[in-house]
This record gives structure tokens, C-alpha cells and sequence, in this order.
């Protein structure tokens, strides 16, 4: 009986040779169970949303996309295997998103993989991983990413703090990783650079996603004066940290990287923390331009959340653009096409680059606040009645940090 | 300037030391019940965190429902009906396998709970508030408010902790639950029904986890990961503070959250202390453990101190049993 | 000590019997040959890899568990740094050149793993039982913790990386496609099995059993247990380093997943699961639990729940894992009386199977509720479509659930007894075992 149970689980996996193409399938690699599955299934719903668009429209091709999903459980080995399974079912294109680990491990097996297995090439699509690395020491030609890195959204943050004259004590509060390291490091010499005179009071890492009750953290920004703070916290340790200071009364201005995030709004509202946090991403609701503002309608209809990755928009529709350019589905031509390609990006705010360098995107970012709204802001987030409003865009070309990536390019 | 740089000192200690001592005694109300489990039944309950992330949950629905302040009574009433259930049912079919099987249930329970809790309530954390009425700063120190509730949350877990002695030094219950403690056999050869005791025990013990659960939910974070993040730390409690002894259990519960709180605090690493190392050694591993502050090795602090103890005081802090 | 030893000790074993033992072995051999000709997808290579190294995985940690009695919650510390060490030796082989080909490198890890065990070992063996466990558990929340902070050796959380196609070759096999790979886990799955059925026949293997049973009087008999725990401690640590070097070979990347709880639970429960009390249990519970982790994601997307719920249900109904469960059947077979519990078996099979399947469907149409209220209610679960908002659903599932439970119930008892019934005449019969 038994064996018969395992034969019986074991046939999809074996049996998965692959079918005649006729949908492109991309795989989506990420946790659909687990603690990061919150997240990983609103990337899924928003990949698939704009499957269907593209689908409306045609398809790349005249051939239908189609999101298959694979469950990674935020595990680097795992998302081998599962990249592995998606090979054998047809797949040549992946995308994934969370963890910056997920994401090394990803590069360096699409990279040997298409070493080892000449004419059988499969793409990287990188939505949101946004270690420096990636794009710098360990670029791939095989990997390609629409997320500015957490770098570059420095830059663009320290241009915008650059000229906000009220900062002049900042603590920096970071989970202790990769990114956390990344977010601090890049904090401290560019504020070096353009405002010698903005004190750092305070450098902290703490545990990722382990602290319950960050009142003792809060306890220490506080002591130290501090009146902004520079977080990469994202998830619980973001909402935590807000629901510590407001417990205690703190007071400052906060420089996120991801306030907008699953119950960033909420922490926000209750925290009671009108237009003090302030997020640099790519794009935000309430822009103000009308294709973005009819994009996030159609999906906020279908879907009980906002758009929260605008660069999956601008990867899949230039995804389509650049196999169009090269007539073909090859991930090898497709590469070609994609490499220094121009596009609009989806909201209309101009014109973003891939470049040709490093693989990394270039385009318009934004400086947004949260908190109650005028006529001009239409969008709320998580039913708290507030919204994001526009505080500083900053173009590509102010964020163009040189990299040292050496592409190795196939022959 | 001196003055005012011994104020702050003084902030964080006292700031640090009430946050602590809140922390600890929040690990006392879950320890509590998984010390006196632990001894009587011999069962490692890897699910007694899970009932405390229950109690979060139910109090989360129920205070939508009927209000915070019945949900502080139901809630807890719930998950302890919940856990002697899964004593009478679960557990005692499978002590007859022994104690691997037993551990190893509770591991499953554990696994299970987490995933049914996702089904229900989703995987983000849900929107659990302190309820208006305790919603104000308590005091000031200096300059930084404390939040009445945390006040609450203080004298709750107080007041549960004077009534669990009460009972178990004035009460027959409690004498006998304290007999099974350190003699489980006897307490059976003396014809009590040690089957309901367990059960009993179980109930109150997870009831008393779930207390926990309701009152952290609004301060903490109310998700379905919660359990798992506190459950390796209850076994550090439990085992420090020796097995069966509830005031081990309470030392341990206060010192390991104060550790923990204090150890936050420090900025302190062998590299502010002893100066930068040489350039020969900057891209070593020595330069990890040299950089390194008190305030990040904060949450590893619990384990050293329980594998000091396994080696040093086998029997815990005021346990007297040896593990 | 030998006297007795060798007068209780069986009889050599006659030619027939030792071929059957060989023939095993062999026929075990040519099955790893001829697999990969079978099932050559990707994904099948991968899926048979990963079962060797968990396999010997497993097969490692029930040198404590099952063989000397000690229940580790840490034993992913050893199985990691095995594969941290491979790593950096794969990187400096191949920096420097040195002549060593890829085959012999899982020795690395196997080493490390020793080192390892035999430094933390001492301390830790000192009691066993719950002090064991807890220690266990502290040394592992230590060493993943600290694999965090020594950033340079363990590479933070993204890990270190190597190119295992960058080293030696002999006769040309670059280690390069999956294949390879396979036939280097097969080698070195068989090599470890016979090593540790070996360790299990010698006078140390016989002596972890009875410290496992009995420490007092191994104590009598002049030996110290600590010692012999301490012995197994580090043979169970050096196979976790060849599973561990194994698993960063065939990823090329190593991290602190590896030495994490996850891994350590992991381990517990497929030794558990295939059964402590055969050598033969934690190969088949590495297999089972492999493969069911590999698909069951694919099928469901609450696979921990029934996850969970099958770990309950073997804990509680077959404490002897699978194996044990397969061996019960043993005296039936040789007594032949089986016949006489196989119908009840059919009967018992079809409530239960009724009951399982209203379980899921019920599981499934909540989950769907709870989780994508707003999505299309045709959904697909275990290769079942159905419509989740649909009464009719959910009155076949409370159909399934209740009616299932209540057949059930009345066909395992008959079962029960027809069991019992058939096992009295297989020990009238003589067969007991």
C-alpha cells in the first residue's frame, strides 16, 4: 500500500519530461508556504495579473504566458531543486524575488547551468533581491534585475536627505544580513560625502525577524537623540520597531526602504506617524499619472492588495518588448535584446535602461510620505484611510552608481 | 552635560530593567505550565508555544466579536480545554510508545497548529489592538512614555504568579500536583486519579500560555510565527531554572529577560574595547569576532547560558532533580 | 569476556544464508546502476541524490538514537560543517591545483564531521536522555548563530559557493552534469551503508545497545558508558560530514540552512519515521520522507499540515515507523497466515481511504475560502477537481468524513481481531519473529 503511495507521489516528478512549447512558461520561484509566504503569494497574484494583460494583448509572440509556480520555502537548496523541477517541466525563464541568499544561489546555478548545458540556456529574472553583489562582484549574464539595488535607492535617498536641512542626528537601525550590512555601509559613506555635518548617533544590527519587542532598541534611539532614523527593516521587524517607538513616545522622521510592505500601513497609522516615513521605491500609487493610476484600479479590483511591485510591470512588459526585438523566445536572443534596452516605464514617468554592464535597471525613483490624504492622492492603503504622497522623484541619471561587474558574455 | 549624559544612562537602565522584568515575566507565565508538564508527564511539550500563539489568535477574534476584556477570560478557557483535550486524546494513546513518540507527537502538534493558524488567520500578522481603556502613557522617565498596558501586562502576569503559588501551596490540588512533581509514582499508588491530574495540569498549563498569548498579542506581534520564535527560548527557561521547580522557573524566567533586554543595550565589542586589529588580519575571521557588539550575540546569550548549565549544574539553577 | 562472548555468539552462517547476504548487497548495487537509466529527467537525478545523502544522513543519526538511546536535536551541526569544510577544500583543491579528484573530497567532510563530534562530544555524552537533548539543542542554537557572525568562513546568510567541475579529473568526468553526481552519491550511499551495518555487527556496536538498554549494568560489566556513547557520538558525526559534503557537492553551495534546526528536524523525523529499530528503517524513512517533501509542495500548498497531520498519525498508531509497521507482518508471512488478514485489510481500506479523502477535500475547500476568497472556486487539489463553494462539496465531504470514520472504525476492529487470530496460529507454529 505504502509503496504504492510513493510510487503514486513520485510520477509527476519523474514522469515531467517536457511538452511542446506553445505557452512560455516562466517560473516563479518563491515561498508560496511558510513564514514568507504572505509575500510570496502577492508576488504570484501580481506575476499573474500581468500574465493575463500580456495574454489579453496576445501574448509575446502569438503564444500564451503562463506563471508556474514553485514553492522555494525561502530556502537556498530548495530553490535549486525547484529550479531544477522547472527545467525539466519546459521552463526557461525564472524569476524570483525574496532573499538576497535565494538569489546568489539562484545566479550561480543558472550561470553553471548554462555552462554545462549549451542550447538549453535559461534566464533570471530578479524582481526584487537587491544585494549590490549581485549586479557587482557576482554578476551574471544570465541574470538580469528591475528592483534598483539597495545602493542605488541609497543614492537616491541620500540626494533627497541631501537637502532636507531639519536632519542632523540619525540613527541607523538594520537587520543583521546581508542587506541590513549593505543598507548601513551605503548610508555611511554617501552621507559622508554629501553631509559631513549630519551626525550618526547610533548603528545598530539586530536579529532578523527573531525580535518580539523592540522596546529596548526603541529605548536606545531614543537616549541617543536622534531625530531621523535609517531603517531596512522590512516584514515584522518593521512593524515591530514602529510599534515600539510609538509606545514610547519617539518622535522622529524614518527613511525606509520598505514602509509599504504587508502591514507597514497599519504600523504606520497606529503608530500615528502622519507623513514622518518616508520610502524610496520605484513607484508608489498617487503619482499622479493616469496609465499608473488605471494599472493599480484594474488590480486593486481583482485583488485585495496594491501594487507593490511596480518593477514587475516594467519586467514583464519589457520581457515582451525585448522578444518581440529579437523575434524570438531564445533565451539567449532575448538576453541580447534586453542588454542596454530602453523602455518606459509603466507609469509614464519617463524612460528607464537596462544597462548593458551589469544587468542591473536604471529608472525614475521616488521619495514618497505616508499619511492622510488630499484630493490628489485617490489611493489609501490597507483600508487605514492614509496614503502615499509624492515628497521628491529622482531621474536615473542621478542614480547612476558605476559598478565593477566583469561580464562574461557566451560566445 | 555630565548631568544630562547620566540621565540618559539612567533612562536605559531603568527603561531596560522594567522591559526585562516584563519580558521575564511573560516567559514565567508560558514556563510555568511547561516546568510542572515537563515533570510530571516527562513529555518535552514542543506545542506548549503554540497554545500560547493560539491564545494570541483567539483573543485577536473573540476581542473583535465581544470585546478585549471577555476575550482575556475565553480565550485562555478555550486553548485550556484545547490542551487537555489533546492530553486526554493525544497524548496518553501515545505514552505508551515512549517518550520519543511522545516528543515527537507534541513536534507535530506543533507543525500542525502553525499551519492551521495560517489557514484560519492568514500569514501576515493580523490587527490586534490594546484596548482603548489602556491605551495612554503610564509615566515618563525622563523623556520616554511607558504604555499603561505594558503596566497591565506586568501586574497580570504578577497577580497569576501570587495566585499559582496560592494554589499550589494552599490548596489540595496543589499539594498533590506538587507531590507529582518530584514522586509521580507515589501520587498514583495513593489512589489519586493521576489521569486527570495530568489532564488537569495540561489544561491549566496551556490555559496559562494562552494567558500569556492574549495580553503579548496587542503589545507584540500577533502572526503565525510567533510561537516558533519563542519556543526554543522556553526550553532554556525551563531546563536553567531545573526541571520541576517553579521558582527555578521564575529566577530563570526574570534572568534570562534580563539578559537578554541588557545585552540589547550594550554597544560594547573587543574592538571598542582593545582598539581596531592590525591590517593583516582585517579580512580574517578574526575581525568577525572582533567587530562583533554585545548587542548582536544578545540572542544567543539564552543558549550559552543552558549549555554552561547542562555541564556545570545539571540539575538547573534550583532544581533538584538532575535533567 | 571472549569466552562468553563467543559462546553466545550464533553460529557461522551456512552458505546459503551468506549468499542471500551478498546477493542483497549486489542486487542493491546493480538497482543504483540501472535507476538513473529508468527515470533521467533532471529532477530525478536530483530527488535520487538527495535520498543517498539523506540516507546516510539518517542512517548517522540513528547510530544515536536507535542504536545507543541519545535523542539529538543537533545533529545538522555536524552534517553542516561537513559541508562548509567541502566547500572551502574545493576551493582551495581547485585555487591551487592539487591533484585530488572530487570522489575522494566527501572524506573532507566525513573528517570534519569527526573533529567536530569528537570536541563537542565529550561534554555532551557526559548524561544521556533529556540532558543530552537540551545540551544538544543549546550546541546547535550556538553553532547556527555563530555561523551568522564569523562571517568569512560561513559567508553570512547567502553562504559560500564553489565550482566542483574546477577540480582533478580522472578518466575525464568533469562532475559537471547531474548524472555524475548521482553515480558519486551511489557510491558513496553504498560505501557508508555497509560501513555502518559493519560498525552495528562489531563488539562497540553490540555495546552502544546494551548502554542504550541498560547502562547500569554495562557499568557491572566494566565498561564506561560515557566512553561508548561518547565512540558513537563520533562515528555518528563523521557520516553526517559525508552527507553533509555529499549535499554541498551536489548544490556546490553551502549556508547556515544546513546546520539549522530545520535540518536537525528533518533528520528526526525520517530516522523516526522509517523506524529506530531496524537498520534497514532510516533508509526507508529517508526515501519516504525525501520524496514526500519534494512533492507534496506540488500538490498541495498546505503540504505542512498534512505534514503534521501524518507525523501525528505514525507517532501515534505505528511507533515503529514503517519498517516496524512492515516487519509486524513478518511472523504472519512465514507462519502463512497472512491470507487470512489481507481481506480485512481490503475492507479496512476502502473506509479509510473514503475517510482520507473527505479530510482533504474539506482541508482543501477551507484553505480555499480562508486563503483566495476571491479567486475562481474551481480548484484542484491532489489531481481532483471541484468546485469549493459548491454545497454539494461540502456535503460529500462531512459525507466522507463521518461515514468513513464510523465504517472505519468497525473494520479496523475486525481487523484488529482477524490480526490477532492469524498471529496465534503463526505462534502455534512456532514462528514468533
Amino acid at each position: 500500500m505504502r509503496q504504492w503511495m510513493m510510487v503514486a507521489a513520485l510520477l509527476p516528478m519523474l514522469g515531467g519530461t517536457a511538452l511542446a512549447q506553445e505557452t512560455v512558461k516562466i517560473g516563479y520561484i518563491d515561498p508560496l508556504s511558510g513564514g514568507g509566504a504572505s509575500i510570496g503569494e502577492v508576488g504570484y497574484k501580481t506575476f499573474q495579473f500581468l500574465a493575463e494583460e500580456l495574454n489579453a494583448k496576445g501574448g509575446i509572440l502569438g503564444k500564451k504566458v503562463e506563471i508556474v509556480p514553485f514553492d522555494n520555502k525561502t530556502n537556498p537548496q530548495e530553490s535549486l531543486i525547484q529550479a531544477q523541477k522547472a527545467i525539466d517541466g519546459g521552463v526557461r525563464y525564472i524569476t524570483q524575488g525574496n532573499g538576497s541568499s535565494v538569489a546568489g544561489a539562484l545566479t550561480d546555478f543558472v550561470t553553471k547551468y548554462n555552462e554545462r548545458n549549451p542550447g538549453k540556456e535559461i534566464l533570471y529574472f530578479n524582481y526584487a533581491a537587491v544585494d549590490p553583489v549581485l549586479t557587482n562582484a557576482k554578476c551574471s549574464f544570465w541574470h538580469f534585475r528591475w528592483d534598483a539595488n539597495s545602493d542605488i535607492k541609497m543614492e537616491a535617498l541620500t540626494n533627497y536627505m541631501k537637502s532636507a536641512a531639519d536632519i542632523k542626528k540619525l540613527y541607523l537601525i538594520n537587520q543583521d544580513y546581508s542587506f541590513g550590512e549593505s543598507v548601513r555601509s551605503a548610508a555611511k559613506t554617501m552621507l559622508k560625502a554629501k553631509r559631513p555635518d549630519i551626525q550618526i548617533v547610533g548603528d545598530e544590527l539586530h536579529p532578523l525577524l527573531k525580535i518580539t519587542d523592540f522596546a529596548p532598541y526603541v529605548a536606545k534611539i531614543k537616549a541617543s537623540g536622534a531625530d531621523s532614523v535609517i531603517t531596512g527593516n522590512w516584514g515584522q521587524d518593521f512593524a515591530l520597531l514602529l510599534k515600539a517607538s510609538a509606545d514610547a513616545g519617539l518622535k522622529v522622521n524614518w527613511y525606509t526602504y520598505y514602509a509599504g510592505g504587508t502591514g507597514g500601513p497599519t504600523a504606520i497609522k497606529q503608530a500615528n506617524l502622519n507623513h514622518q516615513v518616508f520610502q524610496i521605491a520605484e513607484g508608489i500609487p498617487n503619482l499622479g499619472y493616469p496609465s499608473a493610476d488605471a494599472f493599480e484600479k484594474a488590480l486593486r479590483a481583482k485583488y485585495d492588495f496594491s501594487l507593490f511591485y511596480p518593477r514587475a510591470v516594467n519586467q514583464m512588459r519589457m520581457f515582451a518588448a525585448a522578444a518581440e526585438k529579437a523575434k524570438s523566445l531564445d533565451p539567449v536572443k532575448v538576453a541580447a535584446a534586453l542588454e542596454g534596452m530602453q523602455f518606459d516605464v509603466y507609469n509614464g514617468g519617463g524612460k528607464g535602461i537596462m544597462r548593458k554592464d551589469d544587468h542591473q535597471f536604471f529608472q525614475p525613483m521616488y521619495i514618497a510620505s505616508f499619511g492622510d490624504r488630499t484630493e490628489k492622492e485617490p489611493f489609501d492603503e490597507e483600508k487605514t484611510g492614509w496614503g502615499w504622497r509624492q515628497a521628491a522623484k529622482i531621474d536615473p541619471e542621478q542614480t547612476m552608481l558605476p559598478t565593477t561587474c566583469k561580464m562574461e558574455r557566451p560566445n | 552635560m555630565i548631568s544630562e549624559g547620566w540621565c540618559v544612562v539612567l533612562e536605559l537602565i531603568v527603561i531596560s530593567t522594567l522591559n526585562g522584568v516584563l519580558f521575564g515575566m511573560l516567559l514565567f507565565l508560558m514556563a510555568s505550565g511547561l516546568t510542572v508538564i515537563f515533570s510530571m508527564l516527562g513529555v518535552l511539550n514542543f506545542a506548549h508555544a503554540s497554545f500560547y500563539m493560539l491564545g494570541a489568535f483567539f483573543g485577536f477574534q473573540i476581542s473583535r466579536w465581544v470585546g478585549f476584556w471577555p476575550a482575556l477570560f475565553i480565550a485562555p478557557l478555550l486553548a485550556g480545554a484545547l490542551g487537555a483535550a489533546v492530553e486526554r486524546f493525544g497524548l496518553r494513546r501515545v505514552h505508551r510508545n515512549g517518550h520519543v513518540a511522545e516528543l515527537l507527537f507534541t513536534f507535530g502538534l506543533a507543525f500542525a497548529i502553525e499551519e492551521i493558524v495560517q489557514i484560519i488567520w492568514g500569514k501576515s500578522p493580523v490587527d490586534f489592538r490594546i484596548p482603548a481603556s489602556l491605551d495612554f502613557p503610564a509615566f515618563r522617565i525622563f523623556s520616554t512614555n511607558y504604555p499603561a498596558y505594558k503596566m497591565f501586562m506586568l501586574l497580570v502576569s504578577i497577580a497569576i504568579f501570587v495566585g499559582l503559588l496560592v494554589v499550589l501551596k494552599k490548596s489540595r490540588v496543589g499539594l498533590i500536583v506538587q507531590a507529582a512533581l518530584t514522586h509521580p509514582h507515589m501520587v498514583g499508588h495513593l489512589g489519586h486519579n493521576v489521569g486527570r491530574i495530568f489532564m488537569l495540569v495540561f489544561g491549566v498549563g496551556t490555559a496559562l500560555a494562552a494567558v500569556a498569548g492574549v495580553i503579548a498579542g496587542p503589545a507584540l506581534v500577533t502572526q503565525s510565527n510567533m510561537a516558533a520564535l519563542l519556543g526554543p527560548i522556553l526550553f532554556v527557561v525551563v531546563v536553567v531554572g531545573g526541571l520541576g521547580s517553579l521558582p527555578g522557573a521564575f529566577v530563570a524566567s526574570l534572568l534570562i529577560g534580563l539578559v537578554q533586554t541588557f545585552a540589547v543595550s550594550m554597544n560594547g565589542s573587543l574592538a571598542g574595547a582593545f582598539g581596531p586589529l592590525g591590517p593583516d588580519y582585517a579580512q580574517t575571521w578574526l575581525s568577525d569576532i572582533w567587530g562583533v557588539t554585545v548587542a548582536q550575540v544578545a540572542p544567543i546569550m539564552p543558549y550559552v547560558l543552558l549549555v554552561l548549565i547542562l555541564i556545570f549544574r545539571p540539575m538547573g539553577l534550583l532544581g533538584t532533580r538532575e535533567t | 569476556m571472549t569466552e562468553l562472548a563467543s559462546s553466545v555468539a550464533p553460529p557461522n552462517p551456512a552458505l546459503s544464508e551468506r549468499l542471500k547476504f551478498y546477493g542483497i548487497w549486489i542486487a542493491v548495487a546493480l538497482l543504483l546502476l540501472v535507476l538513473p537509466k529508468i527515470f533521467g529527467s533532471g529532477g530525478a537525478l536530483t530527488t535520487f541524490s538527495l535520498i543517498g545523502i539523506s540516507i546516510i544522513f539518517s542512517l548517522s543519526y540513528n547510530i544515536l538514537l536507535g542504536q545507543t538511546g541519545l535523542l539529538s536535536f543537533g545533529h545538522a551541526v555536524y552534517y553542516g560543517l561537513g559541508g562548509f569544510l567541502v566547500i572551502h577544500a574545493i576551493n582551495i583543491i581547485g585555487a591551487n591545483k592539487l591533484p585530488i579528484p572530487l570522489p575522494v573530497v566527501p572524506l573532507v567532510g566525513g573528517l570534519t564531521g569527526l573533529f567536530f563530534a569528537a570536541l563537542l562530544g565529550w561534554v555532551s555524552t557526559q548524561r544521556s536522555g533529556t540532558a543530552f537533548a537540551m545540551i544538544s539543542l543549546g550546541v546547535a542554537e550556538l553553532i547556527a548563530s555563530s555561523a551568522l557572525i564569523l562571517r568569512t568562513f560561513f559567508g553570512g546568510e547567502a553562504g559560500i559557493s564553489a565550482n566542483r567541475t574546477k577540480l582533478f579529473r580522472l578518466f575525464d568526468w568533469s562532475f559537471g552534469p547531474q548524472i555524475q553526481i548521482y553515480y558519486l552519491v551511489a557510491a558513496w550511499t553504498l560505501l557508508a551503508i555497509i560501513a555502518m551495518y559493519a560498525l552495528t555487527r562489531t563488539p562497540l556496536g553490540r555495546m552502544c545497545n546494551a548502554v542504550r538498554d541498560n547502562p547500569e549494568r554495562v557499568q557491572f560489566v566494566g565498561y564506561d558508558p560515557h566512553v561508548i556513547r561518547y565512540l558513537a557520538f563520533c562515528f555518528a558525526g563523521f557520516f553526517a560530514g559525508v552527507a553533509g559534503a555529499l549535499a554541498a557537492i551536489n548544490f556546490e553551495i553551502a549556508n547556515s540552512a544546513y546546520l539549522g534546526a530545520v535540518q536537525s528536524g528533518t533528520v528526526l523525523f525520517s530516522t523516526y519515521i522509517g523506524g529506530v529499530g531496524y537498520f534497514i528503517g532510516p533508509i526507508v524513512g529517508a526515501i519516504f520522507v525525501t520524496a514526500l517533501s519534494l512533492s507534496l509542495s506540488d500538490l498541495t500548498s498546505v503540504w505542512q499540515l498534512y505534514f503534521g497531520l501524518f507525523f501525528i498519525a505514525v507517532v501515534t498508531f505505528a511507533p515503529g515507523g514503517i519498517t516496524g509497521l512492515l516487519m509486524m507482518h513478518r511472523p504472519l508471512l512465514r507462519g502463512g497466515t497472512l491470507g487470512k488478514v489481507l481481506p480485512s485489510y481490503l475492507i479496512a481500506l476502502i473506509p479509510t481511504l473514503a475517510l482520507v479523502a473527505g479530510l482533504i477535500l474539506a482541508i482543501e475547500s477551507i484553505v480555499h475560502h480562508t486563503v483566495n476568497p476571491g479567486d475562481d472556486p474551481n480548484i484542484k487539489a491532489f489531481g481532483m477537481s471541484f468546485n469549493a463553494s459548491s454545497p454539494i462539496t461540502w456535503i460529500i465531504a462531512l459525507f466522507l468524513i463521518v461515514g468513513g470514520f464510523v465504517v472505519a472504525r468497525e473494520t479496523w476492529r475486525r481487523l484488529a481481531r482477524a490480526w490477532d487470530d492469524a498471529l496465534t496460529v503463526a505462534h502455534e507454529r512456532g514462528y514468533h519473529a
